[in-house]
């Protein structure tokens, strides 16, 4: 079954098959990022600005800016979760994540 | 590609949504298909109501849409009874109890915990005494927003009330306008003191003179493309054009028309006016409104008053925030109370509503500061209006921390929000009343505090401004604020300049304790805290390791025997650095 997954609220929810699940005000630690110089970002989701479906990955390019630094952006392409057996199951944001330039096309929005 | 939201609007969107909104509402929560959800979630905004955040399933903001701030004789009172009645959610508020009105910094209407079910009960009520949610959210005119004394003040150049009535009797519920890019906001001001808030506003009209025919003229010169939001604030931009009172309509529905053809509806971070205007110019903006929308030739911009604008505009002859005793032109008076942080009781509200009918004319006003004005009183009732008990709490003559304080809906029922508001704020102004000196002669001093960048509260526009983040202390995420000094409006507005990045929350107090020592021992006679920040210079930081540590000092909770830094040959701009001292001794106010 397609996953169906976009950002609501402009930009303060994704939303995977109608049910809000990854909010911003979280910190995200990211490595091998490119939005500052740090090493690790301490990474503030401010908000979703585009997401995707790579199954069974939820994938989202999140707006905010790292508390270590004070640089803002956004990032490359997150895992921010992932459906198996049509259930959500979100990443936890205060493990380590790896941003990644995405190749192929994002989802709808 | 057009965004998924433009998709759903396409589907169903304006007035029809009220149709569905009824039958689900007679059906139940439950009759809403969850795998629909966000698309009419999305669409309920357009009449007034924006679901809440997550763990507060099935119940909605309800927003009121009253223009101008204006609430005519009786309608305070079924805001009440309705807040009463209907927003009442599973727990009380610690501060503001079970339930409760938000006045809010575009003078509509906010109340909260409302369920569907009770939607058409509502809308009933509130239409049967000319009140509607009508756009009040969504991608439309939002509610028009001017001078709350329009029509009952000194000040005033042009009566701008009928022409806001006008424009919201002509744009509300319009099908072709009904579908914007995204929100549209509008202000219309035709008093002398600048206080329609005009520079943040999509559209504004502000009061000018023109020479038409041999004729001198009174009308509106027209702005475009201000707002706050997302860390790209704007000040509308002058597209030199006059605008008589009988045109405002035409100019309007010409505005809103090509920003409806024009604006970006493939991603909606880049949809507002305020864009477009970036990326075409204010010539071309021109150009095409007189080109594509308006059939007559557009007059070239008139005189302006903005000069003489006092409002927020950091002087010292500060006209202010409508706060306190003000006679009106008919030799009434109109009385502002405030209101800490716009939010106030059921009880309350009606019992404001009662004394408006027993003292006024049973009018109240909103203004833009979350504040209330009971107009019409008479001189000879004024004594009898200031003793009455209510005032004691929601005061004619309050201390500037308590006036000065805005604050936005923030984590409490808003999605986007990184940190508490509305409670924290009330917490921050009564710490700072009792622990804070100001200069004498300071009335008013403005703290916003917004939740996040949409900057809902105005902070950019504050003496100091407040914006949530997230920091860490001891490793633990911690709520925290950017501050930002010397903002405001007037005729040259200006942006606060964030000094200080990701303070701890419960370090904000004593920093803006120190911020005001530095002003109060500094300051020259009569300088306001916008100009003392200006003439010192304003200090960027991206954050606080960029920021030299400075002197210390005794008198304002530090340490008194802390060793005096003479590093800076500038002792103002040193001083105003002073606060930003915040390693080794940053330390807990007892506020957070
Ligand atoms: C649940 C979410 C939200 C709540 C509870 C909320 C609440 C408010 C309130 C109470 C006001 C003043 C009332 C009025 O417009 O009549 C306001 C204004 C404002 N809102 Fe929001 N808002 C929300 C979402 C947003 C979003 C998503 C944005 C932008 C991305 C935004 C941007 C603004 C701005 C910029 C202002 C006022 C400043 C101006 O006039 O430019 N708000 N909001
Ligand atoms: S400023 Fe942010 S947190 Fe506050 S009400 Fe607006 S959207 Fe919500
Ligand atoms: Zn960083």
């Amino acid at each position: 079954m397609p996953i169906d997954v976009h950002q609501l609220d402009d930009g303060a929810w994704i939303s995977v098959d109608d049910t809000r699940e990854v909010n911003v005000g979280d910190l995200w630690w990211l490595a091998r990022q490119d939005c500052c110089p740090c090493e690790m970002a301490d990474f503030l989701a401010e908000g979703f600005v585009e997401v995707g479906v790579d199954p069974p990955a939820i994938e989202a390019r999140i707006a905010g800016q790292c508390i270590a630094c004070g640089a803002s952006g956004v990032t490359s392409w997150l895992a921010v979760g992932r459906v198996i057996d049509g259930e959500f199951h979100a990443v936890a944001p205060e493990s380590v994540h790896v941003p990644r330039r995405r190749t192929r096309l994002a989802g709808p929005e | 590609m057009p965004s998924k939201v433009e998709g759903w609007k396409d589907e169903v969107y304006g007035e029809e949504v009220r149709e569905h909104l009824f039958e689900f509402a007679e059906k139940g929560w439950e009759a809403i298909p969850e795998d629909e959800h966000d698309a009419w979630f999305e669409r309920f905004k357009w009449w007034g109501l924006y679901h809440q955040r997550n763990g507060q399933e099935s119940y909605f903001m309800m927003r009121i849409g009253t223009p101008n701030g204006v609430l005519e004789p009786g309608q305070l009172k079924i805001v009440g009874e309705i807040a009463d009645e209907y927003a009442r959610g599973p727990v009380d508020n610690p501060e503001f109890g079970g339930a409760y009105c938000d006045w809010t910094t575009r003078q509509s209407i906010q109340l909260h915990w409302i369920r569907i079910e009770d939607v058409p009960d509502i809308f009933e009520k509130l239409e049967a005494n000319g009140l509607s949610t009508i756009q009040a959210c969504g991608d439309s005119w939002r509610n028009i927003v001017g001078c709350p004394v329009a029509g009952k003040d000194k000040h005033e150049h042009v009566d701008a009330w009928p022409i806001a009535e006008e424009l919201h009797e002509e744009f509300k519920g319009n099908e072709a306008y009904e579908n914007m890019p995204r929100k549209w906001k509008v202000s219309v001001t035709g008093c002398d003191e600048g206080c329609g808030q005009g520079d943040i506003n999509d559209l504004a009209f502000e009061p000018a003179e023109k020479e038409i025919d041999g004729e001198e003229t009174m009308g509106f010169n027209v702005r475009v493309g201000g707002g706050l939001s997302r860390k790209e604030p704007r000040f509308a931009r002058d597209i030199d054009v006059f605008c008589t009172p009988e045109d405002a309509p035409k100019v309007s529905a010409g505005m809103s028309a090509l920003f409806r053809d024009h604006g970006d509806r493939d991603d909606r971070f880049n949809a507002r006016i305020k864009f477009l205007v970036d990326e075409w110019g204010t010539e071309k903006i021109r150009e095409t409104l007189q080109e594509e929308y308006i059939d007559y030739e557009l007059p070239t911009a008139g005189e302006d008053l903005r000069e003489d604008y006092t409002y927020n505009a950091g002087r010292q002859d500060e006209h202010g925030d409508h706060i306190g005793v003000h006679e009106q032109p008919d030799g009434n008076y109109y009385v502002g109370l405030d209101v800490l942080v716009g939010r106030m009781g059921a009880e309350d509200t009606l019992e404001l509503a009662a004394l408006a009918d027993e003292y006024g004319s049973g009018e109240v006003r909103l203004t833009q500061r979350q504040n209330v004005i009971v107009t019409d009183v008479p001189e000879d009732d004024l004594d009898a209006f200031l003793d009455e008990p209510l005032l004691e709490e929601y005061s004619p003559d309050p201390h500037p921390f308590m006036r000065g304080s805005i604050a936005c809906t923030g984590t409490e029922f808003c999605s986007l929000s990184i940190v508490e508001t509305k409670n924290r704020q009330v917490r921050y102004a009564r710490w700072l009343k009792d622990n804070v000196a100001l200069p004498d002669g300071i009335e008013d001093f403005h703290v916003h505090l917004s939740g996040c960048t949409a900057s809902c509260a105005q902070p950019q526009i504050a003496d100091i401004s407040l914006r949530g983040m997230k920091t860490r202390k001891d490793g633990e995420p911690v709520e925290a604020f950017d501050i930002g000094l010397g903002g405001g409006l007037g005729e040259d507005p200006h942006f606060a300049d964030w000094i200080a990045m990701r303070v701890a929350a419960d370090e904000v107090p004593g920093y803006i304790q120190n911020v005001l020592a530095a002003y109060e021992a500094e300051s020259a006679d009569e300088e306001s805290f916008r100009e003392f920040i200006a003439a010192r210079g304003p200090v960027h930081a991206q954050h606080e390791d960029d920021v030299v540590p400075l002197r210390r000092r005794g008198r304002y909770g530090r340490p008194a025997d802390a060793r005096p830094r003479r590093r800076h040959p500038d002792l103002g701009r040193r001083l105003i650095r002073e606060h930003l001292r915040v390693r080794s001794d940053r330390r807990r106010y007892g506020v957070g």
